[in-house]
């Protein structure tokens, strides 16, 4: 079991997909799980269906939805950086570290999740994670969190292997579609269509939502 | 937002002409689009609260729209523009959304900066 995990993200339902089974699975143990969230998704496309936002609008729908996402997933501890969609990549790097460092060093997390460098799709996603990776290094060897990373690229499997950390999360699936459906501005429209396919035993998306994969960064 | 009337653009663009703008614009395909299709060639820009004066403006098409700002030295150009609104805090808002709905494109001017 572990004593308190910390997840770094870039976006508000970020931690919906991909993450959201392995969160609760944490917190419903009695578990303290910490959230840093980068940006509000300033940029996004969706912007609700019908619309219910727009480009000036989505960052506090965004928040909005991220607060009643967090308390879904028993997360008490919330920090939002406050940086801008696309934009992490190009912000001063060694700031950013520091001020993941300063939260690492706070919280003491046995475990981080957060996204793997390169192999994470989106700019955000991969600078996030490449961000982590360099602020845990400043942590002594001995004194380094474990660091579960999600890859999702084309061609992580080849390249990195299988993933090592494989959940099932069945029990939590109906939490965790709870904590998609928060992200109401992003995920309305596509949810019933998942539904559907869950109820038809559609394989991709069962794979999709019910397994939570992970790859042990080597810090 | 509400889909786009020309003549009552029209009318509040031509009202902002000579006045100083803070210009949000910007086009996307999205981040994940060369994901979802490789062959696809993912392009878009962004640009915040860069500030400009036009000095005649106007709104073209039969909807999607066009929208051409002339400048003292230039020019501003958006295409793809179905919605718009004046928001709370008096700023002219377009934007351009695709069939189901997703942002292509944003044009907004305001008399103030836009948050960072």
């Amino acid at each position: 079991m572990e004593q308190h995990v910390l997840v770094i993200l870039p976006h508000p339902d970020d931690e919906a997909f991909g993450v959201a089974g392995t969160i609760l699975s944490h917190t419903q143990a009695g578990t303290p799980v910490s959230y840093v969230c980068l940006t509000l998704g300033e940029m996004g496309r969706n912007m609700g269906r019908p619309l219910i936002a727009n480009r000036e609008t989505l960052p506090d729908i965004r928040k909005n939805e991220l607060h009643e996402a967090c308390r879904l997933l028993g997360i008490e501890d919330l920090r939002r950086f406050g940086m801008r969609d696309k934009t992490v990549e190009f912000a001063d790097q060694d700031a950013l570290q520091s001020r993941l460092f300063d939260v690492i060093d706070e919280i003491n997390p046995s475990l981080i999740i957060t996204f793997y460098p390169g192999y994470a799709v989106h700019p955000d996603h991969d600078a996030t994670g490449a961000a982590v990776i360099q602020a845990v290094r400043r942590l002594p060897e001995g004194d380094r969190p474990t660091v579960h990373a999600i890859a999702f690229a084309e061609g992580s499997e080849q390249a990195l292997g299988e993933p090592d950390v494989v959940h099932d999360i069945s029990p939590y699936y109906d939490q965790k579609m709870n904590v998609i459906e928060a992200h109401q501005s992003q995920t309305a429209g596509v949810i019933e269509t998942m539904k559907q396919r869950m109820l038809e035993e559609d394989e991709t998306v069962r794979q999709r939502m019910l397994i939570e994969r992970f790859w042990t960064f080597p810090v | 937002m509400k889909p786009i009337d020309r003549q009552l653009v029209q009318h509040h663009l031509s009202d902002l002409a000579g006045e100083a703008l803070y210009i949000h614009l910007e086009t996307t395909n999205g981040a994940y689009a060369s994901h979802k299709d490789q062959s696809f060639f993912s392009a878009g820009a962004f640009i915040r609260n860069v500030q400009l004066t036009f000095l005649q403006g106007k709104i073209t098409g039969k909807g999607p729209f066009r929208m051409g700002l002339e400048t003292e030295q230039g020019w501003l150009y958006a295409e793809g523009l179905t919605d718009w609104e004046i928001d709370d805090e008096d700023r002219l808002l377009f934007a351009g959304h695709d069939s189901t709905g997703k942002l292509a494109i944003a044009l907004e001017m305001g008399k103030k900066p836009f948050p960072k």
